[in-house]
């Protein structure tokens, strides 16, 4: 692997310091993290650590104040335009139907917006496919408000890789959703990864989660947060329920809590 | 009674009530008609004075539309650009409070001065006294954009123009068609306090004249006009907010939540 296949997305040494000079939070310093071309990522921590920072770092929304970020082999100096993101909150747009919400970083990632138009169709046979693959078939001309919080989570999801970024970032994408919808979403983002194998950054604090789909998981100290351990997830995929309740992945998830537990408990 | 019906008949049940306890109070205390003349008077005045009514009402709202559509289209513009930045936001926002704060029957005489007496200082106060609230509505319509969407559409790329357009005027339409309804209201007033100061023409000035002739059943028609009119203008709007917003209420207006 070249260096900037193994390091695809790099923060080095980076901090953060919000709310300007003298005072502020320091909410990440020290903070260094790798994660190859490819790989799903997770990140986990305790609250108000910083693991949305680090999502704010690693697409250029946050400048780091001390240290560098680098992705695709280069440092980050403004906000990436490689990245699909989805958050806790879904954000659809409420006067878009579901199929617009999904077609909405079309009109605006080159080289898509150029020929929006006149390509219309394609996309939107594009975007209607993405959504068959999450079960939203028959939904596209719903409105946002009209769907469950799962189906819009799905939604979200679809929106953040209908233009096939290169880097997909999740920040606690089904923290909102119950225990059923949260273990459906997960079979349905393993697959989607399984199928596109972009790079994934997933930042969560349900650990059962990392590790179902995760092939790392950063562990991060209480703030300002760092990356205090990195553990390999080499469970075979693709990975199911009945997997997630097997001793190995069970023992792994309790390594990881007592980290956390060890980290909350130094803070 | 289906609770439709209700809905629609309840406001003119209400109207009819305010003029039957007001008839009531005129006859019971006795009252002169020029202290304050009964509803039955006041339709008779409303009658008899019919097309000078029609003619000065449709001056009023012929300036008022006019200055109307003017703040509309000066409301949105300073909106926009108060609301898609912090700075502009932070300089403008307390000129525009100071502004609002002057009583406009102040500015009033100063606009006869320049523009002399006519429709031009009715459209002008009308357009001053309505752009308020559609300034303060657009721009907090754009400034509460969440942060998590606006990172969204940077991480694609979008430049401020893509996010005004794709997400800051629809998501502030609520907004904008909120303050529509108000300022029509105060359009009316801002006209008609024009006309009462200095014109020859509009409601304002006939209920001038009017009082001055101590013909106060007529005085009482005119405002009457103003009332219905005002009313007539409100709902042209509100059914546009309720067409072009539909999304911001939910879908709640479309049978289930109907209430009553
Ligand atoms: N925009 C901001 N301004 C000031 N402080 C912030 C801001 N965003 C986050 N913080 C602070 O930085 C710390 C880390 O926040 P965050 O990255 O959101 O944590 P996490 O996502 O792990 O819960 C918290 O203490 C939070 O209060
Ligand atoms: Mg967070």
């Amino acid at each position: 692997m070249t260096d900037s296949a193994a390091r695809f997305v790099a923060l080095e040494g980076v901090s953060l310091r919000y709310g300007g000079e003298g005072g502020g939070t320091l909410a990440v310093a020290g903070l260094d993290l790798a994660i190859a071309r490819g790989e799903f990522a997770a990140v986990v921590g305790p609250s108000g650590c910083g693991k949305s920072t680090l999502m704010k770092l690693a697409t250029g929304l946050a400048p780091a104040s001390e240290g560098a970020v680098i992705v695709a082999g280069h440092e980050v100096t403004g906000p990436l335009k490689i990245v699909g993101m989805a958050f806790q909150n879904p954000t659809l747009l409420p006067w878009r139907t579901t199929l617009d919400n999904v077609l909405l970083p079309l009109e605006i990632v080159e080289p898509y917006k150029s020929s929006f138009r006149r390509d219309r169709e394609k996309h939107v046979a594009r975007a209607k496919a993405l959504l068959a693959t999450v079960g939203l078939s028959g939904f596209e001309a719903r409105y946002p408000w009209q769907l469950s919080g799962g189906m819009q989570q799905r939604a979200s999801l679809c929106r953040a890789l209908i233009h096939e970024p290169a880097l997909l970032m999740l920040d606690e994408p089904f923290a909102a959703l119950d225990a059923f919808t949260r273990e459906e979403l997960w079979a349905v983002l393993q697959a989607l990864w399984m199928e596109r194998r972009f790079t994934c950054i997933l930042v969560t604090h349900d650990l059962r989660e990392a590790v179902y789909l995760a092939d790392t998981v950063h562990v991060m100290s209480a703030r300002p947060g760092r990356v205090i351990e990195t553990r390999r997830i080499d469970l075979p995929r693709p990975r199911d329920l009945e997997a997630s309740f097997a001793p190995e992945f069970v023992g792994i998830v309790h390594d990881l809590r007592a980290r956390i537990a060890e980290a909350r408990a130094a803070a | 009674m289906s609770p439709r019906l209700q809905a629609t008949l309840m406001p003119w049940l209400v109207v009819a009530g305010l003029f039957a306890a007001w008839e009531l109070l005129v006859i019971v205390a006795g009252l002169p008609p020029f202290v304050l003349p009964a509803p039955t008077a006041v339709f008779a005045a409303l009658a008899e004075f019919a097309g000078p009514i029609t003619h000065h009402a449709l001056h009023t709202l012929g300036t008022t539309v006019v200055g109307f559509a003017l703040s509309v289209a000066g409301g949105v513009a300073l909106g926009v650009a108060v609301g898609s930045s912090a700075v502009a936001y932070r300089s403008l926002f307390p000129v525009l409070i100071g502004f609002n704060s002057i009583p406009k029957v102040a500015i009033v005489p100063v606009l006869i001065i320049w523009f002399g007496i006519g429709a031009v200082p009715a459209i002008i106060t009308a357009c001053l006294i309505s752009f308020f609230p559609i300034t303060v509505n657009v721009a907090t319509g754009i400034a509460t954009l969440e942060p998590e969407l606006r990172d969204v559409l940077r991480s694609l790329g979008a430049s401020r123009l893509d996010i005004l357009r794709k997400v800051g005027l629809p998501r502030a339409a609520p907004y904008f068609f909120a303050s529509l309804k108000i300022a029509i209201t105060l359009a009316f007033v801002g006209s008609i306090i024009s006309e009462t100061v200095g014109s020859n023409e509009g409601v304002g000035y006939l209920m001038i004249q009017a009082s001055s002739r101590f013909q106060i059943p007529l005085v009482f028609a005119a405002l009457l006009v103003v009332a219905a009119m005002g009313v007539a203008m409100y709902f042209v709007f509100a059914i546009l907010e309720r067409r072009m917003t539909f999304w911001a209420t939910r879908g709640v207006d479309a049978g289930y939540a109907t209430g009553g």
